[in-house]
C-alpha cells in the first residue's frame, strides 16, 4: 500500500499496472492522453514525476514501452488500440484502451461488438469526456454509449475511485465476460489528489481463449451472444445497486449525483444545511451503470422533491422522469435548475440547491480581452498555412477544409484561413465530396497524425474517382496539441504510402514548411490546385514544442 | 484552515509547475491538497488555469468556487484581472508580475491594467522578472512570486524551498540556486 498524488488519468493508469495490466493502446486525446503517459513511463521506469517544469504530466513520449511481459503503445488510431486490446483478451491477459470521448465514436464498431464476444482476460475500455468542451469539438456523454452497447459503466467521482473502481473493472470483466467502461470527465481526470494504491498483483495468463466460437460473431452465435449479454443486464443492476450509496436525512429534499457532481455537491452540503437547521439533504450517489432502481425508490418515497446533479447528459434524471413522470418534482438539467451545456461546478450546483451565489471581488473597470489560444512561436503550421493563404490570393472560388490538430487554430483571426473542423479525417472527404459536385480548388488542410489516423481511406476514394482535390498534409512528426506524442508512422514513409494508395508520383509534393521556402511553397501550391486530379503536399518540418521536449529530455 | 489559490498565466510561461511545488510542500506539511489544470488546446500560448486547494479537512470540489480564493498568483497581469471574481472580498490577495505578454491585437494600456491591480485591497505588483533576472534565470520569475506570498501560504518556506530542490535537481545545480534565490528575492520583498 502506498500513498501517491495523482490525477484521475494517473489513477486509472496506476490501477491497470497494479490490476497486472498485459497491453495497453490509445491514440492520444485531452483528457485522456495522460494515461497512456503514464504506463510508458512506469513501464519505462522514467517517471520524471508530476513535477516536469511545463506542467506536470504532459512529459514528451514515444511510441511504445516494452517491458516484459507489459506492452504500452500509440496506435494508428481509436480502433486500431481498440481491437489490439481485444487480441490481448482473447489470448488471456489483461488489457486496457483509452481515448477520449469522441474517439469512443472511432471505435464504435470493436466497441460494441465486443460486448457480445466472451471477454477472457479482463478489457477495460477508459473513457474521458470533455463537458465544456475544454479541447474537444462536442461534449457527448459517454454513459449513453456503455447503455448503447449494453456495457456496464463506472464512474468514480474522485482520484481515488478512480483507481479503485479501475481495478475492480478489471474482475469484472472477467467475472462477467464483458468489456467493463470507466468514465472519466476532464476535471477528473486532470486533477491531483492523494491515492492509496493497493499491493499489486501478478501480470495473470490465462491462456488462449479454448471457446473460438464465442468470439465469431457470425449471425447463428451472435443472437446467442447477445441473449447472454442481455441476461446479464439484471446482474449489472443488481451489482450497480449495491455499490450505490443512499443517506437519508431531510425530507425536503433529495439530491442524486454521480460522478464529480459529488464533489461540487458536497462543497455546499453543509451551508444548506447550516439553512436548513442543520439538516442534510437526503442523498443517493450512483457510481455504476445500469443503475438500480431500489434506492431510488426508497430516496423518492423519504422526500418532497428530488435535484438530480451530473456531469454530461440528463441520463439519470431521464430514467427517473419517464414517460408517465416521477411521483415527486423532480429538478435538473430537463428543468434548467442545472445548465443542459458546458461543465459542472460548484458555483452552479450551489444554485440549483437554492442558495446565493457567492460575490467573488469586483470584476475589473477595464474590459479584459479573452486569450485565444494560437500557434508557437515557430511554428511550422504557421508557415504552411502562410503559403497556402498567399496561393489562394486572387483566386475567387475555393474550399479549405480543415481537420483537427494545432493547424485548426488557422481558422481564427488573423489568419481565417480553414473554414471547417468537423471530425478527424473529414478534411480529406469533405474536400472531395465538395469537388466531386463541381466546387473549385477544394483543398483538404491536414496533420499527419490525423493524416494516418482517419484521412487515408478517404484519399483512397479521391484517388479512385481521381477527384479534382489538393491535400495539404503538415507533417510535423507529431500529435501537437496533446503534447507531441509521435506519430505512428515516420516522415519518410509518407510519399511511399501516398504512392501505394494511388495517388500519381509527379502529384506528391514534399515541401520544407519554413519561411524561408515561402515562395516555392506557393508556387507548388499554386500548380497543383490548378491539377484537375489528386494532388498532394507534404509540408514538412518538425513541431517546435516536440523540439523543446527532446531538447529537455 | 483552508488556502485557496488560483494560478493563471499564459500557455507556454511554465507558471503552472509552480503549482506544483506548493502542493507538495504543503502535503509534506500534513496538509491535504487538490490540484486542477486544464490541458489541451489552451496551452498553445493562450490563458492557461490551475487551482490549488490546501486544507486540513477534506477537499471536496476540485475548483475553487467564486468568490472563495484567497491569493490569486498571476505570472501576467492582465490574467489576474481575469479570475477577479473567485477572490475573496474579505481576504483575497492577488500577487501579479508586473511584464505583460502582448500576444493579442487587443491588449489593452498596460497602466490602465496595473492600476486596476492597484485599486484592490490587497494587491502585490512584482517586477518578477527583473528579480528573476538577477538570480540569475529568467524562468525562475514564478518563484518570484511564491516567495512575495509565502507569508500568506501556511506552507514553511523551508518546505518549498525542499520542493523547489526537488523540482530542479536534474537541471543541474546552477537551475536550483537561481529558483532558490529567486524565491528568496521574493520573500525580501516589503509590502506596504
Amino acid at each position: 500500500m502506498a500513498e501517491l498524488v495523482l490525477s484521475g488519468d494517473e489513477a486509472v493508469a496506476q490501477a491497470a499496472l497494479d490490476a497486472g495490466l498485459s497491453g495497453g493502446f490509445a491514440y492520444p486525446g485531452t483528457p485522456s492522453t495522460e494515461i497512456m503517459e503514464y504506463l510508458q513511463e512506469y513501464l519505462g521506469d522514467k517517471r520524471a514525476g508530476a513535477g516536469d517544469a511545463d506542467g506536470g504530466a504532459e512529459t514528451g513520449s514515444v511510441l511504445e514501452v516494452r517491458t516484459a511481459p507489459r506492452v504500452a503503445q500509440w496506435c494508428a488510431n481509436e480502433k486500431t488500440a481498440y481491437e489490439s486490446a481485444l487480441g490481448v483478451s482473447f489470448a488471456g491477459k489483461r488489457a486496457m484502451v483509452s481515448m477520449k470521448h469522441v474517439g469512443l465514436n472511432v471505435a464504435m464498431d470493436p466497441f460494441t461488438n465486443s460486448a457480445l464476444v466472451r471477454i477472457h482476460g479482463g478489457l477495460v475500455v477508459v473513457v474521458a469526456d470533455d463537458p465544456g468542451m475544454h479541447s474537444s469539438q462536442d461534449e457527448q456523454d459517454s454513459r449513453l454509449l456503455a447503455d448503447f452497447a449494453r456495457v456496464p459503466c463506472f464512474e468514480p467521482s474522485d482520484q481515488q475511485e478512480a483507481y479503485d473502481m479501475t481495478r475492480l473493472a478489471f474482475d469484472y470483466s472477467e467475472e462477467h465476460e464483458v468489456p467493463v467502461l470507466v468514465r472519466l470527465t476532464t476535471r477528473l481526470a486532470h486533477a491531483r489528489a492523494l491515492v492509496k494504491t493497493a499491493p499489486a498483483r501478478d501480470v495473470p495468463a490465462r491462456g488462449k481463449c479454448t471457446d473460438p466460437y464465442s468470439w465469431i460473431l457470425m449471425p447463428e452465435m451472435a443472437r446467442r451472444r447477445w441473449l447472454a449479454l442481455l441476461d446479464k443486464q439484471a446482474i449489472f443492476r443488481v451489482d450497480a445497486e449495491a455499490a450505490s450509496r443512499l443517506v437519508l436525512g431531510s425530507k425536503e429534499l433529495g439530491v442524486i449525483t454521480c460522478g464529480l457532481a459529488r464533489a461540487y455537491y458536497k462543497e455546499n452540503e453543509d451551508e444548506w444545511a447550516r439553512a436548513h437547521g442543520g439538516e442534510r439533504p437526503s442523498h443517493l450517489h450512483i457510481g455504476r451503470y445500469p443503475m438500480g432502481a431500489e434506492k431510488i425508490r426508497a430516496l423518492v418515497a423519504h422526500v418532497e422533491r428530488v435535484l438530480v446533479i451530473e456531469e454530461g447528459y440528463p441520463f439519470i434524471e431521464r430514467d427517473l422522469r419517464g414517460i408517465f413522470g416521477a411521483p415527486v418534482p423532480v429538478a435538473g438539467k430537463m428543468t434548467g435548475e442545472i445548465p443542459l451545456a458546458g461543465e459542472l461546478s460548484a458555483d452552479s450546483v450551489r444554485l440549483a440547491l437554492g442558495l446565493q451565489a457567492r460575490e467573488g471581488s469586483a470584476v475589473a473597470g477595464i474590459e479584459v480581452p479573452g486569450r485565444p489560444p494560437q500557434f508557437c512561436q515557430g511554428c511550422p503550421h504557421a508557415d504552411s498555412i502562410t503559403a497556402l493563404k498567399k496561393a489562394l490570393e486572387g483566386e475567387a472560388e475555393f474550399f479549405t477544409a480543415s481537420d483537427i490538430g494545432c493547424y485548426t487554430l488557422s481558422a481564427l483571426p488573423p489568419w481565417n484561413a480553414v473554414e471547417s473542423c468537423v471530425d478527424m479525417g473529414a478534411s480529406v472527404g469533405m474536400a472531395r465530396g465538395a469537388a466531386s459536385v463541381g466546387q473549385k480548388h477544394a483543398i483538404g488542410v491536414i496533420g499527419d497524425s490525423t493524416f494516418y489516423h482517419s484521412g487515408m481511406t478517404n484519399l483512397i476514394d479521391a484517388v479512385r474517382y481521381r477527384t479534382p482535390m489538393t491535400l495539404l498534409i503538415l507533417d510535423n512528426g507529431t500529435t501537437g496539441m496533446t503534447g507531441a506524442q509521435p506519430t505512428i508512422s515516420g516522415t519518410s514513409q509518407l510519399p511511399k504510402l501516398l504512392e501505394g494508395l494511388g495517388v500519381e508520383k509527379e502529384h506528391i509534393r514534399v515541401l520544407e514548411a519554413h519561411k524561408r521556402a515561402l515562395d516555392m511553397n506557393v508556387a507548388a501550391i499554386r500548380e497543383e490546385i490548378a491539377y484537375d486530379s489528386v494532388s498532394v503536399i507534404v509540408m514538412v518540418r518538425e513541431c517546435i514544442e516536440w523540439l523543446k521536449k527532446a531538447r529537455k529530455s | 484552515m483552508t488556502c485557496d489559490i488560483i494560478l493563471c498565466g499564459v500557455g507556454g510561461q511554465g507558471g503552472l509547475s509552480v503549482s506544483v511545488v506548493i502542493a507538495r510542500a504543503a502535503m509534506a506539511s500534513g496538509f491535504l491538497v487538490k490540484q486542477s489544470e486544464i490541458h489541451g488546446m489552451s496551452q498553445r500560448g493562450g490563458q492557461v488555469l490551475a487551482n490549488l486547494r490546501i486544507s486540513d479537512k477534506e477537499i471536496f470540489s476540485p475548483t475553487i468556487p467564486k468568490g472563495k480564493a484567497d491569493i490569486i498568483f498571476a505570472f501576467e497581469p492582465l490574467e489576474a484581472l481575469r479570475y477577479l471574481s473567485w477572490l475573496s472580498v474579505e481576504r483575497g490577495t492577488v500577487v501579479a508580475a508586473t511584464t505583460p505578454i502582448r500576444n493579442i491585437p487587443s491588449y489593452p494600456d498596460i497602466e490602465s491594467v496595473l492600476a486596476e491591480i492597484r485599486k484592490l485591497p490587497r494587491a502585490r505588483l512584482i517586477d518578477a522578472d527583473s528579480l528573476a533576472k538577477q538570480a540569475g534565470n529568467v524562468r525562475s520569475a514564478n518563484l518570484v512570486l511564491v516567495g512575495a506570498a509565502a507569508d500568506l501560504l501556511s506552507v514553511p518556506p523551508e518546505a518549498i524551498e525542499k520542493e523547489i530542490v526537488a523540482l530542479f535537481s536534474r537541471k543541474g545545480e546552477a537551475v536550483v540556486q537561481a529558483n532558490l534565490k529567486a524565491f528568496e528575492y521574493g520573500r525580501s520583498i516589503q509590502h506596504g
